[in-house]
């Protein structure tokens, strides 16, 4: 009974989207007072209704009910309850229904935040998303229904869920994910509202920033996730491969944080607004393409698509409808759109300008990597392969300019300034993060000229935040007072800046001065990796609730002192009868020292791999810093200022002076 | 992440052991190109993994034919092209620079200089008009 309430309540929501992406365009066209009442309604309506469907599936998965076969395919009477309740998403039809949940949650956000917005405004926005709801809703009731029962012949047990995803990784990394993912639909639909209005000024640009950043911040926190994740749960002791699935998400990040600081320019100068809204219609098909991508099997291969292609071509034609109507929309309108461009290039503008040219060709790479494969194999039939060793360079040779004009673009004027003072006064910023640079690579072993530029690069950059700060605190009393001075947005932007500097050091020196090594070792010995003594001096058989283990026990000393005591595993799951390794990792802010068990060898004794993995924790450490960023930025109290000042401003007639108030509030990135 | 999405996403399923073999090697640098070599061939069988993490029973042979002809002191480069030989362009994670990858390999690059050549052009010869009321307040 509960699937089919699901199943109805979902059915619901699919024809209140209908509605919802028809009349909200007549509403506004209109004007229609009670039709634009009825979009917001129709918007928490259909979230409360995906919710509630939503819920029904938790609660199949909750009563171990096998007769519904989503549910019987993902899951086991064994496992935990807190992985019942997460195996909801572990899989394809779940996971959807989850992507259509966050989808009516970032809509219905929108009906209720933007009671300060034009009416027509929020309307079109709603309708646009309304219409992106259709489209996935049929995709998840059509295609990929969970509800669909198996009958009659009820299955007695489920298949269990995928070992690997019975993690706390699996319950909030794939949440995080979609917000970002989705939350781009927002700005997306912004923008084609904006441009099918015409009016695209810097109100426009303000109400859109906030929803970009905090899409941004899940995006940012989801990725970090994930890589952390598949870092503890693999036991490869990598943290990102640059596979096509990571690109997807990666893509949507790069492009995003391209309209944060494009947005930016926009807000605050009116400039490259045809530019930014183009880039808000990329970012969010950047996250249908990745949808794509991961959703149709394509992956795989070009023929296993090609041999099972409903699912595939759904959202390859989906995604031609949204990409094709939004760049028709963009073409008709964009002439409308006047940008004031009064800058020299050494500006801002022009900094954000090469920021945006500089993202935008990273994004194309990372898209021509990742397609460039399938396009061969679909044209001239033969398999290629793009990995990290390309990646890694072409992404370093777009990024080292970024991180160079990083800390003068974040701190020159507007419009023009004379660049060759602005240059004198960094000068021994840059010099020190050179010498320091250098002390910090020689202190970490052998000289590699690559590590070194790029550990020169992150001290560089973190070291423009901290001038920053220190050129706002001189122009005032006293230090603290000179902190207090520093609008939020600005605190965002510099502490976003310090998360890139945070997680460029981490990759940096994690690639060049980890070590791993496999050894060979029996129980009570111990056995010297490069200045480590690993000491196997314990082993165990072990029954856990879904599986049997083997547990190692290990000490690990340096210079005769413990660094840690660590228990690896290795474990059989009882209803896949798959086998995971376990490792077991002792984390600390310098490095980790991270030990996997192998296998057992001939002798008895077992083969295991000893991982020294230095200054791995700040590449989510950055991310983390990124994130605060984000939250600083859109915690800064104009944007709520704004309210309370139209509202004034309506009550007094036009009020002129309310651009004036905010123009101390600022800009940030 | 790519076996959290090949799990969650494509629903396929596959061991998870982290592959851990004790070869020996005469020297340090030996043992290094060993690891570098195996971390940027493709398993020809699987989905998107190297030789190196993979468990597969022909990852495991051409770790053990990289490992021989590592000690036997071969160059990487003659080991890549002896795989490329074998199971074609398909196993080099590093695509090679010939004519059907020249886009891969140079369109970034020239996309990003008509870029910065287009931006030149535009911004480098406008002329900056004196601040209006309007800009000033910006600053």
């Amino acid at each position: 009974m509960i699937p089919e309430l699901g199943n109805f309540l979902l059915i619901m929501a699919f024809i209140n989207a209908i509605f919802l992406g028809v009349l909200s365009f007549v509403g506004a066209h209109y004007e229609h007072q009670g039709l634009m009442r009825f979009t917001k309604r129709s918007a928490i309506s259909i979230f409360l209704l995906i919710l509630a469907s939503f819920i029904c599936l938790t609660v199949s998965f909750i009563n171990n009910d096998f007769s519904v076969a989503y549910v019987a395919n993902h899951s086991n009477s064994q496992l935990p309850i807190y992985y019942r309740i997460s195996a909801v998403w572990g899989a394809h039809e779940g996971s959807l229904l989850l992507w259509v949940l966050i989808l009516a949650g970032w809509m219905a956000a929108v009906a209720v935040f933007s009671k300060a917005l034009p009416k027509p405004l929020v309307s079109r926005v709603l309708g646009v998303m309304g219409f992106i709801a259709v489209g996935f809703i049929a995709f998840t009731l059509f295609t990929s229904n969970p509800f669909e029962r198996v009958l009659p012949f009820i299955p007695i047990d489920g298949a269990d869920l995928n070992p690997l995803l019975q993690d706390f990784g699996l319950i909030v990394h794939p949440p995080m994910l979609y917000m970002g993912y989705v939350g781009f639909a927002v700005v997306f639909a912004f923008a084609i509202a904006g441009l099918l209005e015409g009016e695209l000024d810097n109100q426009w640009a303000r109400w859109s920033r906030p929803w970009t950043t905090v899409a941004w911040i899940f995006l940012s926190l989801g990725i970090a996730l994930g890589s952390w994740w598949a870092y503890y749960e693999l036991g490869w002791g990598g943290w990102w491969f640059w596979d096509p699935v990571e690109n997807a998400s990666f893509m949507p990040w790069l492009a995003g944080t391209a309209l944060i600081h494009s947005l930016a320019a926009t807000e605050k100068r009116g400039v490259f607004k045809s530019w930014t809204v183009l880039l808000a219609i990329l970012t969010f098909s950047l996250s249908l393409l990745g949808t794509f991508l991961v959703r149709s099997g394509v992956l795989t291969s070009v023929h296993s698509f090609a041999n099972d292609p409903v699912r595939g071509r759904f959202i390859l034609v989906f995604l031609g409808i949204v990409v094709g109507a939004s760049l028709l929309i963009f073409a008709i309108q964009s002439s409308k759109i006047r940008s004031k461009s009064n800058f020299g290039i050494f500006s801002r503008e022009a900094a954000l300008l090469f920021n945006n040219a500089l993202l935008a060709v990273v994004t194309f790479m990372v898209l021509l990597g990742t397609l460039h494969p399938l396009i061969q194999e679909a044209f001239t039939g033969g398999k290629s392969s793009v990995g990290p060793p390309y990646f890694n360079l072409m992404f370093s040779i777009f990024m080292i300019p970024i991180l160079i004009l990083m800390p003068i673009g974040q701190q020159i004027n507007w419009k023009q300034e004379p660049i060759k003072p602005l240059l004198t006064k960094y000068w021994i910023w840059a010099l020190g993060s050179i010498l320091l640079g250098f002390a910090i690579v020689m202190m970490m072993g052998e000289v590699a000229p690559m590590a070194f530029v790029g550990t020169a690069l992150g001290l560089w950059v973190a070291a423009g935040c901290a001038k920053y700060i220190l050129g706002q605190t001189s122009k005032s009393d006293s230090f603290s007072s000179g902190l207090k001075k520093i609008s939020l947005s600005y605190w965002g932007m510099i502490v976003a800046h310090l998360g890139v500097a945070i997680t460029v050091l981490g990759v940096v020196l994690t690639s060049y001065y980890s070590v791993e090594k496999n050894i060979k070792i029996h129980q009570g010995e111990t056995v010297q990796v490069e200045d480590l003594n690993v000491e196997f001096y314990d082993f165990n058989n072990l029954e856990g609730p879904n599986y049997i283990s083997s547990a190692g026990s290990f000490r690990i000393y340096m210079d005769g002192k413990l660094l840690a005591d660590l228990h690896p595993e290795k474990r059989k799951y009882h209803a896949s009868s798959m086998v995971m390794t376990e490792a077991d990792i002792n984390a600390g802010l310098f490095r980790d020292i991270y030990v996997v068990m192998g296998e057992p060898l001939d002798d008895g004794a077992w083969a295991v791999s000893v991982h020294y993995k230095a200054f791995v924790r700040w590449i989510w450490l950055g991310a983390l810093v990124m994130a605060l960023g984000g939250l600083l930025a859109v915690s800064d109290k104009r944007y709520r200022q704004r309210k309370r000042e139209r509202k004034n401003a309506k009550k007094n007639g036009a009020d002129k002076n309310t651009a004036n108030s905010d123009s101390l509030g600022a800009d940030s990135e | 992440m790519k076996h959290f999405f090949a799990a969650l996403m494509l629903a396929i399923s596959f061991q998870v052991m982290a592959v851990i073999e004790t070869y020996e090697f005469e020297t340090e640098a030996q043992e290094q190109l060993y690891t570098e070599i195996i971390h940027e061939l493709r398993c020809p069988k699987c989905q998107n993994q190297t030789i190196a993490e993979s468990n597969a029973g022909l990852s495991e042979d051409l770790r053990y034919i990289v490992y021989q002809k590592v000690s036997a002191g071969e160059e990487k480069r003659d080991i890549l092209a002896y795989m490329q030989q074998r199971y074609g362009d398909f196993v080099l994670y590093d695509p090679p620079v010939k004519p059907s990858n020249y886009f891969l390999w140079f369109a970034p690059i020239f996309v990003f200089i008509i870029i910065l050549i287009a931006v030149l052009a535009r911004v480098g010869r406008r002329k900056v008009t004196p601040d209006s009321s309007d800009d000033t307040e910006e600053l």
